[in-house]
């Protein structure tokens, strides 16, 4: 009954250029099953996405996730600067269970290596963020950023193609150019989808520093640009002229204590964005105020416990992500232990606070040591902001029920999770003895971290970025 | 002629052999496909040329579906494709099958980049004329209609342009229904087409009965003016000077001025900014009694605003607005309500206020009279000519006329001298290169005699900055104070000092000389040029410096038509022999090239009568240059002409000699 699908995958990857790498790539499929509100441990793999050989190459690497507002179209970035998008099988009558399954769309190359000579300076393809543009007509928007340069793709398809022309035949032999007794119009004839990405603009020479976020006004014609001291606004429209609208950069760079992490626009005042920083505070701006946002109108900030105070805690403190809810109401941002929420109204401390892997905190000094310390998780929001998700080491990542206060770890990975079972929660001993089921903080493996994932804007429908491979999980449809 | 295209388009054609006019339509038609974006676009544009050959009803038939069906193209051919179906009613049969044209343009109103969709609005709109009013409620109504309820926004942006054109010539029952169609925009859920529909407000209340303007656009007008979205709400201002001017006064108080009074107090900036920018045309539209009532304190509040970029606005506006007010009263109106807020501007924080500030503040001096200039004004001018910014100086000195009409500029001297000389030190190359532009004109105002006394060492200070652009800007200014002062104060004052350089330590202040001489040699005339510069160009020939030496060949390049054969035979041609031996590769080559312009016109000095005959031959090329009053008029061209284009300047130099 699965063979199907799981053929029909196969034959979409190596159709894909994946990597422009030739390499195998399997895709794996299973049964569909569910989670309710507050029952979240029965995650079901729905689709595993994985190249054969283990010895994968660092360009292949996600680097970013992202659904688009509709959730029909997922797209990922990788560390090669290719884009990869997946499309959403609809359902038809045929197969009933081919709904969910995501196969790839389209594939291009989006960014290359460059490098800037007048200062000596390699620029990296590596996609830092993706965001889609609301759409407009037939044709899909993206924005893609490396660490310097903007694009903004257009993602169109085609299945229409002219034929007929004066001067050659059919086979595409010459005619002699003086025996044309009548002209011929092209007509159209219909042949295979062809999806096309062109490249609609390029948005560059604005940032110094690299640029860590990208973010859609809701005016549908402005987006800005973080780096990691000045937030840029841009119009859609226009390539040759952007405006700074903050910039934290002190006349004296070795004054400098914090940098910006994130930014984000709110999703519906169109006025209004947050940015984090690195000591762990968030600063919202009204651009109605004034041009330049260099003074904020809010000022979210946790006082810090003396109790817990350590050598890491500014480290650990600083934001990664920072995202509103669906709603407006809420934003959350994620530090390297925990994911706080926070009240737009309430400006003194998260309405709520998540412990991620809390277990790590005495692991802190080796984590410093590999540099795992610095890693920027992401975080996101279900479609009603009743549940948020973010990643951890072990290709484990964390769901949290904002309702029941219930949270679940899960397993990202294709050993552990068989087609058409459904995710198994596990637990992290942190106590002295072992239970059954339960793995040991030092057996996690600190190289498989799962540091960006996404959810759908509607169903529960969740994409998990782990190392090179994504996987799309879905609840279970009665 | 549209006959001859194809045997389906007429009987005559049938059987005939092939046509050799029809190799290039083919070729047009196939490079509607070619690869090369450059070629299909070429092909776009010859577009009327493939409809007139395949005749109208194949163009109707075969072509338009085609075309309606290519929207996958690059933007520059979209563009191109747009504006010729504005003008192809005559080539698909004329008004009667003007509809044929909706559908192309139907689907280039849809895509995504916004200059072709509003070339196929405009497109539309021109083609709309040429329905009659049957087509157009059959046609062109029913395609507006699709556009405003489409499911993507482009479509719905671009339906807000169609409502005015067809509009006026609806029935009554199809008005009630694009009305409608209108309102429900205005209330989009997608901040892009209630923005399309806010621009597009004015133009439609243009259109509509009064009553309906009060009824409905007013209530639109409300509502888009407090649009959550700021995007949406500044554009409603420009909505407001429209409706404006449609409304009796007491219709305006009542349904307008509120929401103005609001947009001028609105917390985002942006709309705030774009009140002071429409400011005049608000003015215009409300009347004066309105804006003696409220636009005056909107103003003020504008002025003072907390925003820079606010105040910048409306200090732009300053002078416009000063010049709208009624006649009468006006000048109490700005001594007492304007110029305060003004005073206080000239020491405003933000530099960008102030440069604005300096750029129209001089315009208040015609419109306020002598007496207030000099009272009132005045100590802001010199006030901003002290300013810390350059540019603010820079603006006030470059709008000197203006004052000078009124006052004259002696009243400014005092301080408008230590102005200059800081500017003319500035340590960033461009303003000194700024203020060097307007020397010429200062030397005009202030005359000769201050000009020397104060100014002259300035000018040639400049000649040996260290910046190129600078030391050329100064050379070129001395040539344009020559022409304003004349050549004997040329010889006095400049000549001399120029001439000294050439024994500078510095080789770059050496060549300056050269250049110098180059510029000037023109202006000073025959005289000066052969006995005081000649033979100092000609002593440079032994420059230890090779760059100097071959300026040297460029130099006597240059003013070999000003000297006559004696001179040329006697001392220049030996000094380019030698020059021509030099060992530096560049010296012997330009020595090379003026040995021979200097031998050209050393045969043409020596047949004069034959050489003259030749170039009075007719021609309109040599005409051109032979009219005597149009040298005499403009030396600086000529000049220009001298460096440009050797050989006829070389004509020229000879024939005014003749003269």
């Amino acid at each position: 009954m699965f063979s199907g699908p799981r053929q029909r995958g196969l034959r979409l990857l190596t159709h894909a250029e994946w990597c422009g790498v030739p390499s195998e790539a399997s895709v794996l499929l299973c049964k569909t099953v569910s989670m309710r509100a507050g029952d979240l441990a029965q995650w079901f793999r729905c689709l595993l996405h994985k190249r054969k050989d283990p010895s994968w190459i660092s360009a292949d690497i996600i680097s970013t996730v992202e659904f688009n507002y509709s959730g029909d179209l997922l797209a990922t970035g990788d560390k090669g600067g290719r884009v990869v998008i997946f499309q959403r099988e609809q359902e038809s009558k045929s197969r009933p269970h081919s709904r969910g399954e995501y196969n790839v769309y389209s594939t291009f190359q989006s960014h290359e290596p460059e490098f800037d000579y007048l200062k000596s300076l390699e620029i990296e393809e590596k996609i830092n963020k993706i965001r889609w543009l609301p759409q407009q007509n037939a044709a899909h928007f993206l924005l893609s950023t490396n660490d310097k340069t903007i694009k903004l793709w257009k993602i169109s398809e085609r299945d229409k193609r002219a034929e007929g022309y004066n001067l050659k035949d059919e086979d595409g032999r010459l005619r002699d150019p003086f025996r044309i007794t009548a002209l011929r119009v092209p007509i159209l004839k219909p042949m295979d989808l062809m999806v096309e990405a062109s490249p609609r603009r390029i948005f560059a020479n604005a940032h110094t520093y690299h640029i860590n976020s990208i973010s859609v006004n809701s005016d549908h014609e402005t987006y800005l640009s973080a780096d990691d001291l000045r937030i840029n606004l841009w119009h859609l429209e226009i390539t040759d002229r952007s405006f700074n609208i903050v910039d934290i950069k002190p006349a004296n760079m070795e004054e400098l204590t914090e940098v910006i992490t994130a930014a984000e626009f709110h999703p519906h005042q169109c006025n209004v964005f947050v940015y984090s920083s690195s000591k762990g505070t968030i600063r919202l701006c009204d651009m109605r105020s004034s041009a330049l946002c260099d003074r904020h109108s809010k000022f979210f900030e946790e006082p810090e416990d003396p109790s817990s105070r350590s050598f890491f805690s500014e480290i650990i403190s600083s934001i990664s992500d920072v995202k509103f809810s669906h709603s407006g109401r809420y934003m959350m941002t994620r530090d390297y232990l925990s994911v706080k929420v926070w009240d737009l109204n309430m400006e003194s401390r998260p309405v709520e606070t998540h412990q991620v892997h809390e277990y790590l905190r005495s692991k802190l000094c080796s984590l410093y040591e590999n540099d795992c310390i610095f890693d920027k998780f992401e975080c996101c929001w279900n479609g009603s902001d009743s549940a948020i998700m973010t990643g951890s080491y072990n290709n484990f990542f964390r769901m949290f029920d904002r309702n029941t206060r219930r949270d679940v770890t899960l397993e990202a990975s294709r050993e552990n999770s068989k087609p058409r079972a459904s995710l198994k929660p596990r637990k992290v001993c942190t106590g002295g003895k072992r239970k059954k089921d339960e793995i040991s903080v030092d057996s996690l493996d600190f190289n498989k971290k799962i540091l960006h994932t996404a959810w759908h804007p509607m169903e529960n429908i969740i994409a998990v970025a782990a190392t090179n491979n994504l996987y799309i999980f879905q609840d279970k449809i009665n | 002629m549209a006959g001859a295209a194809g045997p389906g388009s007429g009987p005559g054609s049938a059987g005939r052999d092939a046509d050799d006019s029809l190799y290039p339509i083919a070729v047009l038609i196939d490079e509607l496909r070619n690869e090369d974006v450059q070629l299909r676009l070429n092909s776009i544009k010859k577009l009327s040329t493939i409809a007139l050959a395949l005749g109208v009803e194949r163009t109707r038939m075969e072509l338009l579906p085609f075309l309606t069906d290519t929207i996958y193209d690059e933007d520059e051919v979209l563009l191109a494709l747009a504006e010729q179906l504005g003008d192809f009613t005559g080539l698909v049969g004329g008004p009667d099958f003007a509809h044929c044209l909706l559908p192309p343009l139907e689907s280039l109103a849809t895509v995504e980049e916004t200059v072709v969709r509003d070339k196929a609005v405009e497109s539309l709109r021109q083609i709309s004329q040429e329905h009659t009013p049957v087509a157009l409620e059959a046609h062109f109504v029913p395609l507006v209609k699709r556009l405003a309820s489409g499911d993507w926004f482009t479509s719905r942006t671009s339906a807000c342009g169609l409502f005015s054109v067809c509009y006026p010539r609806a029935s009554n029952v199809v008005k009630a229904e694009i009305r409608q169609h209108f309102r429900s925009l205005c209330s989009d859920d997608t901040p892009m087409v209630r923005r399309a529909a806010a621009s597009k407000l004015g133009e439609f209340a243009k259109v509509l009965e009064l009553d309906s303007v009060k009824i409905e656009i007013v209530p639109l007008f409300i509502n888009l003016a407090s649009d959550e979205q700021d995007s949406v709400r500044l554009l409603a201002v420009e909505a407001c000077v429209s409706i404006a001017q449609l409304l009796s006064q007491d219709d305006l108080e009542v349904l307008v001025m509120p929401t103005l009074r609001h947009a001028a107090e609105d917390k985002s900036w942006r709309v705030r900014y774009m009140v002071a920018d429409k400011f005049s045309e608000l003015q215009k539209a409300v009347g004066p009694k309105i804006t003696l009532n409220d636009l005056i304190p909107a103003f003020q509040n504008l002025l003072k605003d907390c925003e820079a970029e606010v105040r910048a606005a409306a200090v732009h506006k300053v002078k416009e607005l000063c010049e709208n007010l009624p006649i009468e009263g006006r000048e109490t109106i700005i001594m007492n309500r304007i110029l305060p807020y003004i005073k206080e501007l000239v020491s405003d924080t933000n530099q960008h206020v102030k440069i604005a500030l300096a750029s129209v503040i001089m315009g208040l001096c015609t419109i306020l009279g002598k007496e207030n200039t000099i009272e009132h004004l005045l100590p802001l001018f010199l006030a901003q000519l002290k300013d810390e910014c350059p540019e603010v100086r820079l603006n006030i000195i470059s709008n000197l006329d203006c004052v000078n009409e009124v006052i004259g500029i002696r009243q400014l001297s005092q301080s408008l001298l230590p102005a200059i000389v800081e500017l003319a030190e500035d340590a960033k190359w461009r303003v000194r290169l700024a203020i060097i532009e307007y020397m010429p004109l200062l030397a005009g105002q202030l005359g000769m005699e201050f000009f020397d006394e104060k100014l002259n060492s300035l000018c040639m200070a400049w000649l040996v900055d260290h910046v190129y652009a600078i030391r050329e800007a100064a050379t070129n200014n001395l040539m344009k104070l020559v022409q304003k002062f004349g050549t004997e104060w040329a010889q006095t004052t400049i000549v001399p000092k120029v001439l000294v350089m050439a024994n500078d330590p510095n080789y770059l202040h050496r060549m300056t000389t050269l250049f110098c001489i180059n510029a000037l040699s023109e202006a000073c005339g025959q005289e000066i040029t052969a006995k005081q510069m000649l033979p100092i160009v000609l002593k440079m020939a032994g420059d230890q410096v090779a760059n100097v030496r071959f300026n040297v060949a460029k130099s006597l390049q240059k003013i070999g038509p000003l000297l006559d054969t004696d001179a040329l035979q006697g001392k220049v041609k030996p000094v380019l022999q030698k020059l021509g031996q030099d060992e530096d590769m560049d010296v012997k080559y330009f020595a090379q090239e003026a040995i021979s312009v200097v031998a050209q016109r050393l045969r043409k000095l020596d047949f004069p009568v034959k050489d003259s005959e030749e170039h009075r031959a007719p021609g309109p090329d040599k005409n051109h240059f032979l009219r005597p009053g149009m040298l005499g008029e403009d030396t600086g061209k000529f000049l220009s002409l001298m460096s440009r284009q050797h050989k006829e300047t070389e004509r020229l130099a000879w024939l005014l000699r003749g003269q």
